[in-house]
C-alpha cells in the first residue's frame, strides 16, 4: 500500500508539536511491512536547502525526492520538499507581515527564485490562501506522477492539497486533525480557516482526531458525521541516551516549568497566578516560563507587578536540546492549556522524569494516569498540586516511577497500526 | 448442627473538605460537613433505616430463630449522633431484641493494627465502651477494620480479652480448606477465628444485581439450595458484608430487601440451617484446625491484602507521617488534637489514595470525594501539615522539645512549690490560731511544712519563688521563714 502524505514540516525544521507528531507517525508507519509513505512538505522560505528544489513551470515541476532510511526500522519513506513560505501556527495576518519582512531583507533572492521561474500559479502570492492554493496545485502534479492508494493530509494548510490530490487520483482521503481553529484562536475563529477546515473534513473519507476532545469539536462545531471520525492518540519518540544532557543546577531552589508558546491557547496567565499563590507560602521555589508568543510581554510585566519577578524567570523560545536541559532541572512541569487538542510536551517532560500537571482541557488528559489534572481556570487546584508535588516527596516519586513507564509504553507503532487499519477501511469502502 | 452467621459492617468516614495548601496554618477545620451530612442522610434513608426496620420485623416474626451481628464503627456512631439519631434509635431497638450481637472494632475504623499496638488497643477499648454506652451490650467478639487479620494481630486481640475474631476466608490462605468451619489462631489457639465465605457473601454483596452474572437473578430459594448443596460436614456459612449492600450498593429496586426478607423463610423451609451470632458459632462449634496467616489479609479486592490502603508510596508516606505524631498528640492531652488525630486515622483516607483503582475501579470510586488518588493524597497531606503545625505548637519536637520539656518540669515544680507554700500558710494560720486560742505553740504543723518545702527541688527559680512567697506571705514567725528559704544551709536539719 502506498500513502501520499501531505505534511507541513519535517525534522530537523520543527516549529511545534505538529511536526513532531507527523514525523513520529511516519516513523511508526514505516515499521508496517508493505506500506510506503511519500511525504510531501512545503518548506519554509529561507531554508538553506532551497537550491535543491527546482521548479520549472506549471505542469512540469521537478521536485527533489529524498529517501530517508530509519535505522532499526523496516521500511523507508520518500520525502518530497515543496518550496513554500508556509509556516504553521501563523494566522494569515501574521503570515503577511512575515513575507514582507523577508522581502525587505532578501528581495533579490525572492525575485530570482520566485518571481522569475515560478510559473505554476503566476508567482508566489503574499496571501496565505493563495499560497495554500499553490501548494494544492503542486499536490495535483505530485498525485498525478506518484502512484498511491491513500492520501493523508495533516491539518488545515494541507487539506486543499489533499483534496486536490483526491480530485486527480480519486483515491480515498484521510484528514488528520491535530488542531482546529477553535483551539488556536481561543474562540475567535477565523472564518476563512474554518471554511478550509470544514471543506477538508467534508471531502475526507476518514477523519482522524488526536483526542476525543478534538473529535467532539469536529462533530459538534464542523458538523461531521461521528462514524467518520476516529480518535488515534499521539505517542512520543523514545528518548535516546545521547539526548540526556543534564544541566547542573545552579540553585538549590525547586523549579516549576511552563514550556510552550506564550499565547492564549496555552493559558500562561493561569501559570502566573498559580505561581503567585505558591510563592506566598513557599520560599525555596522558582518558576520558569519557557517560550515566546504574543502574551509574553504582558506576562513579564504582570509578574513584575505582582512582585514575584525575582522568583519568576523567562527564557524565551527553547528548542532542541535546550528543551531537555530545561526538563532536567525541573521539578514540576505545568501545562495549563485552555484548549489543547493533544499536547505532546507533557509526555516529553514525563520521559525526563518530571512530574506533570496538565489541564483537563487537553487531549492528553484522556490517556494519562500518572499526571495531575486540573481545570485550567482552577488556579487554586493547580497551585495546590504544585505545592503538593514540591512538598510531599512520595507524590513525585510515584510520578517519576510510574509516569516514565506509562509514557514509554506509548509507542508510535501502536498509533500507526490504528492509522493503517483506517487506511484499509478507506481503501475497501 | 449447620448454621448461618450473618454479619454486617456499618461505617461512614468523616470526609475532608477541599483543603488547599494556603489553608495550612490558617484554618484548622478539616471536614466537609455538608457532604458528610448529605451522604449519611442519603445512606440512612436508602439503607440503614429501611434495613433496620426490616430486620426488626424479621426478628420478631421468626421468634428467636433469626439472628444477626453488626459492627458499627465509632466514627459512624458519632455521625449518627450528629446527623441521624433516628438510625441510632433503630440500632438500639435491634439491640434490645436480644437477637443481635454487636462486635468490637477500632473506634476510627483505622489501620492502627498495622502500626501501633498501643493505639490499636486504645481504639478497641474506646469502641467497646462506646458500643456499651449506646447499645447497652458488651462486645466480646472482635472484627478488625476491613477484616484485616494476621496471626500476630489475632494474638494481640486475644490479649485484649477477646476470644473470637472474624476475618476473610482468603483463598490464598485457606488453599484447599473450606471457610465453613471454626478455626483458631496459629499463635494463640484459644482465639477462635470465623472465616468469611467470600463466594456466597459476594454473591449477595457484589453480584446480586449484575445482569451479566450467570446466576442472575438470585432468589432466596436459589440461595437456600446452594446452602443445602454444601458438603454435609460443613458447619457454618459466614456471610459477612457491608450493611450498605442493602439499599445502597444494591438499590431497593433490585429486590435486595425482598431477598433478605425471604432468606430465613427459604432456609427454614428447604434446609436444616439455623441462624447464629458469631459468639454462638464460637461457643457451639468445635475448632477443626489452626489457620496460618503470616502476612496480613483483608476482605478487599481480588488480592485480599492491604494494598488498597498501604500499597503505594503516597499511602505509606501519609500513614507513617501521621503515626510519627502520635506520642506528641497524646502528650499534648489536647481534646481537639486527640479528636482530629482519630479522624485522620480513618482508613478511608488511605483508600482514596489507592492507585489500584485504575484496574479495580468501581468499588474504589464509591462515595470517593476525589477524582484521582493524587488529589486525595495532596488534600490529606495539606491537612496533616496543618495538624502537625498544631502538634508542634502544643508539644515541640527535637531541640525545642527538650527545652520545652525542661521548662515544663520547672513550671510544674514551681506549681508544686506554690501549692506547698499555700499549705504552709494555711498551717501557720491554724497554728497561730491554735496558739492564740490554746495559748501554747504547736510544733507539728510547722515542722511538716518545713519538710514539705524541703522536698521541693532545688533550683534558682524555685528558690526565688519560695523566697518571695515566703517573705510576702509569711508574717510570722520569723523562724519559719528563714528555715524554709534557707535550703542551702541544709535541709536535713529542718527535718529533725
Amino acid at each position: 500500500m502506498k500513502v501520499l502524505m501531505f505534511g507541513w514540516e519535517f525534522p530537523p525544521h520543527i516549529s511545534g508539536g505538529l511536526g513532531t507528531a507527523s514525523f513520529g507517525l511516519t516513523r511508526g508507519l514505516s515499521t508496517i511491512p508493505d506500506l510506503d509513505v511519500i511525504f510531501v512538505v512545503p518548506r519554509a522560505y529561507g531554508d538553506e536547502d532551497q537550491s535543491k528544489m527546482r521548479l520549472i513551470g506549471a505542469g512540469d515541476i521537478t521536485l527533489d525526492t529524498k529517501h530517508m532510511r530509519f535505522s532499526k526500522l523496516l521500511g523507508s519513506i520518500s520525502y518530497i520538499e515543496v518550496s513554500s513560505n508556509l509556516v504553521p501556527y501563523h494566522s494569515p495576518e501574521e503570515y503577511e507581515s512575515l513575507v514582507n519582512k523577508a522581502e525587505n531583507k532578501k528581495k533579490k533572492l525572492i525575485h530570482t527564485t520566485m518571481g522569475g521561474k515560478l510559473v505554476f500559479s503566476g508567482g508566489y502570492g503574499k496571501n496565505l490562501y493563495e499560497e495554500i492554493a499553490n501548494y494544492a496545485l503542486v499536490a495535483q502534479q505530485i498525485a498525478d506522477e506518484n502512484e498511491h492508494d491513500v492520501i493523508h493530509a495533516h491539518d488545515w494548510l494541507t487539506y486543499p492539497a489533499g483534496m486536490a490530490a483526491k480530485g486527480i487520483s480519486g483515491k480515498p482521503l484521510v484528514i488528520h486533525v491535530h488542531a482546529t481553529d477553535f483551539d488556536r484562536s481561543g474562540g475567535k475563529v477565523n472564518p476563512g480557516v474554518f471554511e478550509i477546515e470544514k471543506k477538508g473534513m467534508e471531502a475526507a473519507d476518514k477523519v482522524i482526531a488526536v483526542s476525543n476532545l478534538t473529535r467532539n469539536t469536529i462533530i459538534e462545531k464542523y458538523g461531521i458525521a461521528p462514524e467518520k471520525v476516529t480518535t488515534v492518540y499521539n505517542a512520543v519518540e523514545p528518548l535516546g541516551d545521547q539526548e540526556k544532557i543534564a544541566l547542573r543546577r545552579g540553585i538549590d531552589d525547586k523549579v516549576v516549568t511552563f514550556l510552550g508558546r506564550v499565547t492564549l491557547q496555552k493559558g500562561p496567565e493561569y501559570f502566573v497566578q498559580a505561581a503567585e499563590k505558591v510563592l506566598r507560602k513557599m520560599e525555596n521555589v522558582r518558576f520558569v516560563m519557557a517560550g515566546s508568543g504574543e502574551l509574553l510581554e504582558r506576562m513579564i510585566s504582570w509578574a513584575a507587578s505582582l512582585g514575584i519577578a525575582d522568583k519568576f524567570h523567562f527564557t524565551g523560545f527553547l528548542k532542541g536540546d535546550d528543551v531537555f536541559r530545561m526538563f532536567s532541572i525541573s521539578d514540576v512541569y505545568v501545562m495549563p492549556s485552555v484548549s489543547e487538542p493533544f499536547g505532546i510536551s507533557p509526555l516529553e517532560a514525563m520521559q525526563s522524569n518530571v512530574p506533570t500537571i496538565i489541564s483537563n482541557q487537553s487531549g492528553v488528559a484522556e490517556i494519562l494516569k500518572y499526571a495531575i489534572k486540573t481545570d485550567f481556570w482552577d488556579v487554586d487546584a493547580m497551585a495546590d498540586a504544585i505545592y503538593g508535588l514540591l512538598n510531599y516527596p512520595s507524590l513525585s516519586e510515584v510520578f517519576k516511577k510510574y509516569g516514565k513507564e506509562e509514557v514509554d509504553n506509548m509507542k508510535w507503532e501502536n498509533s500507526a497500526k490504528k492509522v493503517f487499519s483506517l487506511y484499509k477501511d478507506a481503501v475497501l469502502t | 448442627m449447620r448454621t448461618i452467621c450473618l454479619y454486617f459492617q456499618v461505617h461512614q468516614p468523616f470526609r475532608f473538605r477541599t483543603y488547599r495548601f494556603f489553608d495550612i496554618g490558617n484554618d484548622h477545620y478539616y471536614y466537609d460537613d455538608y457532604t458528610n451530612e448529605s451522604i449519611l442522610r442519603k445512606v440512612a434513608e436508602k439503607s440503614y433505616l429501611p434495613a433496620n426496620r426490616l430486620l426488626l420485623e424479621m426478628i420478631s416474626r421468626h421468634k428467636g430463630k433469626f439472628k444477626i451481628a453488626f459492627s458499627v464503627s465509632g466514627i459512624a456512631i458519632e455521625q449518627f449522633k450528629l446527623y441521624a439519631p433516628d438510625v441510632l434509635d433503630s440500632f438500639r431497638a435491634l439491640a434490645e431484641t436480644g437477637q443481635v450481637e454487636f462486635l468490637a472494632e477500632t473506634y476510627a475504623h483505622s489501620l492502627a493494627s498495622m502500626k501501633d499496638s498501643d493505639e490499636f488497643t486504645k481504639q478497641v477499648m474506646d469502641h467497646k465502651a462506646l458500643v456499651k454506652e449506646h447499645f447497652g451490650l458488651e462486645p466480646n467478639v472482635f472484627r478488625n477494620t476491613e477484616l484485616i487479620y494476621s496471626d500476630e494481630i489475632g494474638a494481640a486481640v486475644y490479649k485484649m480479652g477477646f476470644r473470637t475474631m472474624l476475618t476473610e476466608g482468603a483463598k490464598h490462605v485457606l488453599g484447599w480448606k473450606s471457610p465453613n468451619y471454626l478455626y483458631c489462631n496459629a499463635i494463640e489457639p484459644r482465639l477462635k477465628v470465623l472465616l468469611k465465605n467470600f463466594k456466597l457473601s459476594d454473591d449477595i454483596a457484589f453480584r446480586f444485581s449484575n445482569k451479566s452474572w450467570s446466576d442472575y437473578p438470585l432468589t432466596a430459594e436459589k440461595f437456600a439450595d446452594w446452602l443445602k448443596a454444601l458438603p454435609a460436614a460443613e458447619e457454618t456459612v459466614n456471610l459477612f458484608m457491608d450493611y450498605e449492600t442493602f439499599g445502597e450498593h444494591q438499590w431497593a429496586e433490585t429486590g435486595i430487601f425482598e431477598f433478605l426478607k425471604a432468606l430465613p423463610e427459604a432456609v427454614f423451609k428447604k434446609t436444616k440451617y439455623t441462624f447464629s451470632t458469631p459468639s454462638e458459632v464460637a461457643k457451639n462449634l468445635q475448632v477443626v484446625s489452626a489457620v496460618h496467616v503470616p502476612n496480613p489479609i483483608s476482605w478487599a479486592d481480588e488480592e485480599r491484602d492491604l494494598s488498597a490502603w498501604l500499597g503505594n508510596e503516597m499511602q505509606k508516606e501519609a500513614f507513617n507521617k501521621l503515626y510519627e505524631l502520635k506520642d506528641r498528640v497524646y502528650e499534648s492531652n489536647d481534646r481537639e488534637l486527640l479528636l482530629d488525630f482519630k479522624y485522620l486515622q480513618v482508613s478511608d483516607h488511605f483508600y482514596y489514595m489507592s492507585t489500584k483503582f485504575f484496574s479495580d475501579g468501581e468499588v474504589h470510586s464509591y462515595f470517593n470525594p476525589y477524582s484521582t488518588p493524587y488529589e486525595a493524597f495532596i488534600n490529606y497531606m495539606n491537612v496533616l501539615s496543618d495538624f502537625k503545625i498544631r502538634v508542634d505548637a502544643a508539644v515541640p519536637s527535637g531541640k525545642d522539645g527538650e527545652i520545652s520539656r525542661l521548662s515544663k518540669i520547672i513550671r510544674e515544680k514551681d506549681e508544686t512549690i506554690a501549692k506547698y507554700d499555700k499549705e504552709i500558710q494555711r498551717l501557720k494560720k491554724s497554728a497561730s490560731h491554735a496558739k492564740a486560742t490554746a495559748g501554747r505553740p504547736r510544733k507539728g504543723p510547722v515542722k511538716t511544712a518545713a519538710t514539705m518545702t524541703a522536698t521541693a527541688p532545688a533550683g534558682t527559680k524555685a528558690n526565688t519563688t519560695t523566697k518571695t512567697t515566703s517573705r510576702t506571705t509569711a508574717k510570722h514567725p520569723a523562724k519559719t521563714t528563714s528555715k524554709s528559704s534557707g535550703k542551702k544551709t541544709g535541709t536535713g536539719r529542718s527535718k529533725k
